[in-house]
């Protein structure tokens, strides 16, 4: 088994070294291991400090000033913590976290448990579940803002497949409610959207979970006389719950900094109701340009996902170990 | 019969696929919708009720790739016969063709700033992937962690000293600058992804090669590369599939020369309002690519998601 890849081995080494050039292949072959490691990492190092990093010292910078960026010439003057005070007690950021969290709860929830069952039922392994689980899953990947833009096709009241079809199964006449321009609507109709189009997600993180268990256990279980219903909690929640925990943790980042899918769908509005923290931050940072101020309500959003993250990664540690 | 004990019955099973099949069609049943709004009429596309039996049209995608202007019957009568089908379909409706419209010059800077960007990433994260996955890096997981951590900002907060930097270096609005832009975004991933991939090839068969000769770098590029090639594929193909989505930096960044589809497609207007057939049909163009990957892809889709935290 290993001769012939062996030989065949020797002779690309051999071709190998015929075709590189004498010089470069021996300032190559001296570099140490430590020297390849470094010259490997180091531009993607150089990168990232260069657009994740630098940006972020300057928005840090950008904070303690009344810099407007469409006013070039103005003087910047350092303001120190004036930017954050004025963020922490403006009702609007207040009013934009707080539909910000109404979005997330709802999506997570919602995700949660359709996404779990679906994975369970597609579970039982029945004839073509690979073919539908693919179906299922292709709204995850396409681009969130044509996606929002062809929602506000199918919600319009009148000629919308999203009205027809609920006033089809309800008899609410489908001109009598607009999903996008009512106010205690447009909430509900930016979480129907985000888990239509997610819920795969959290689906095929859990069927990985629920593949991962042991038919062994259930064996073990089946002839302890454990219940079904005592086979679910005691079983199969425990094992898949920290690939739950993970696909829940990626899916809130994404959330709570979601943009692209609601400006499309509802850009905020109706008034400000969809507003979510992102739009809020787009819009004064490049509508009102208020540098300064978003760039401090910027780095307030950030620490906060940092900080709920890292703890959520500390108790998804602790539930793995169990 | 070992797999009696866990396996449901003939009922559950059934009632299982009707749940999921269900399921599946109510998650199809809007991108099918918005594939057919592309082949109907304006007046087809916005009647009560929907219409799901109608005569298909290519006016959609006509009007997806031209601009037209309206004209006096008069001016329409003294012009010579149409060459083309997609003339007379315009001139059926009282207008002439003015020109090509935005959306191919689009699509193509979705295409250049896509693959630019896709090579960059794959390059440098493939690099640096073995670079963390074969040698003792000092301060490994806090790196690593670093690269992933980039992904936890809002776009729309790196924008900010993005746009303000790139006004700077007179890097707004050109393809260079939303390549090197993406490459940073995805880098991340690749990264990761590849780590896991290569962690996946046995060092032996590099030190195999080193007894025989080879340099380290002579190991990587023929040894380890061809045995990674299925995951640089897949992680190109995600890079590439979330360079293509972007929308926030583009939006912000780009107004002209290097606009790239997504926030260019909700704006494309017809007369009275949003050209809904156009806009069904430039939406089914830019995705059906995204389609064929996602399936193409399936295997390795859990990996690419969770950044590669969970594999099969």
């Amino acid at each position: 088994m290993s001769e012939p890849q062996d030989s065949a081995a020797d002779k690309l080494a051999a071709r190998v070294a015929s075709a590189t050039p004498e010089p470069l292949a021996r300032r190559v072959r001296g570099l140490s291991d430590r020297a390849i490691a470094w010259l490997f990492i180091s531009p993607t190092i150089v990168l990232l400090l260069a657009i994740n990093i630098f940006p972020l010292i300057w928005t840090i910078y950008l904070s303690f000033t009344n810099y407007k960026a469409n006013r070039i010439n103005r003087p910047i003057e350092f303001i120190g913590l004036r930017n954050y005070e004025r963020v922490l007690t403006d009702t609007d950021i207040w009013h934009t976290l707080q539909v910000t969290a109404h979005f997330l709860c709802w999506t997570m929830t919602l995700q949660v448990v359709l996404g779990f069952g679906l994975a369970w039922l597609i579970n039982k392994q029945f004839k073509g579940h690979g073919l539908w689980t693919t179906v299922i899953l292709l709204p995850m990947m396409l681009s969130p803002a044509v996606v929002g833009n062809f929602w506000t096709f199918l919600y319009q009241p009148q000629i919308g497949l999203f009205n027809y079809a609920v006033s089809f199964v309800t008899g609410i006449p489908p001109s009598s409610f607009q999903m996008i321009g009512d106010v205690n609507l447009a909430p509900w109709a930016i979480v129907i959207v985000d888990t239509w189009m997610w819920t795969p997600y959290i689906m095929l993180i859990c069927l990985a979970g629920l593949r991962s268990i042991p038919d062994y256990i259930y064996e073990a279980a089946e002839v302890d006389r454990a219940s079904k219903w005592r086979q679910f909690w005691s079983i199969t929640l425990p094992m898949v719950l920290p690939f739950l925990m993970l696909a829940v943790l990626f899916r809130s980042i994404e959330n709570f900094k979601m943009f692209d899918l609601v400006v499309e769908l509802t850009s905020g509005g109706p008034g400000s109701v969809t507003e979510l923290a992102s739009i809020n931050l787009k819009r004064e940072a490049f509508e009102k340009w208020r540098t300064g101020y978003s760039s401090a309500f910027a780095i307030i959003l950030f620490v906060t996902v940092f900080g709920a993250a890292s703890i959520y990664v500390k108790a998804l540690n602790k539930v793995k170990q169990r | 019969m070992a797999h009696s004990v866990s396996a449901p019955g003939r009922w559950g099973r059934r009632l299982a696929a009707g749940a999921v099949v269900f399921y599946a069609l109510i998650t199809i049943l809007p991108l099918l919708w918005i594939f057919m709004t592309g082949f109907k009429t304006p007046q087809d596309s916005i009647s009560y009720p929907p219409k799901v039996l109608f005569e298909p049209s290519l006016e959609g995608y006509v009007n997806l790739f031209t601009t037209r202007s309206r004209q006096t019957p008069e001016y329409m009568a003294s012009l010579p016969p149409p060459d083309t089908w997609y003339e007379e379909l315009v001139r059926s409706r009282d207008m002439v063709i003015a020109g090509p419209s935005k959306f191919g010059e689009r699509m193509m800077n979705s295409v250049i700033i896509g693959f630019g960007s896709t090579f960059l990433s794959v390059l440098l994260g493939t690099l640096a992937a073995y670079g963390f996955s074969r040698f003792k890096v000092p301060l490994e997981d806090d790196l690593m962690f670093f690269i992933l951590s980039t992904r936890m900002m809002p776009p729309i907060a790196v924008a900010i000293p993005i746009f303000l930097m790139y006004r700077t270096l007179g890097l707004s609005d050109t393809h260079l600058g939303m390549i090197i832009l993406y490459t940073g975004v995805n880098v991340s991933l690749a990264v990761w992804l590849l780590k896991g991939f290569i962690d996946e090839i046995p060092r032996e068969y590099e030190e195999a090669a080193m007894i025989d000769g080879y340099t380290r770098f002579q190991a990587f590029v023929k040894v380890v590369l061809p045995q990674a090639a299925t995951g640089i594929a897949a992680t190109a193909i995600f890079c590439l599939i979330f360079a293509w989505n972007e929308y926030a930096f583009a939006l912000l960044l780009t107004s002209g020369t290097a606009q790239t589809a997504p926030p260019f497609i909700p704006t494309i207007i017809g007369e009275g309002g949003l050209d809904w057939p156009a806009v069904a049909a430039g939406a089914t163009i830019f995705l059906i690519p995204i389609v064929v990957f996602t399936i193409l892809l399936r295997k390795h889709l859990l990996r690419g998601i969770t950044f590669g935290a969970v594999r099969k």
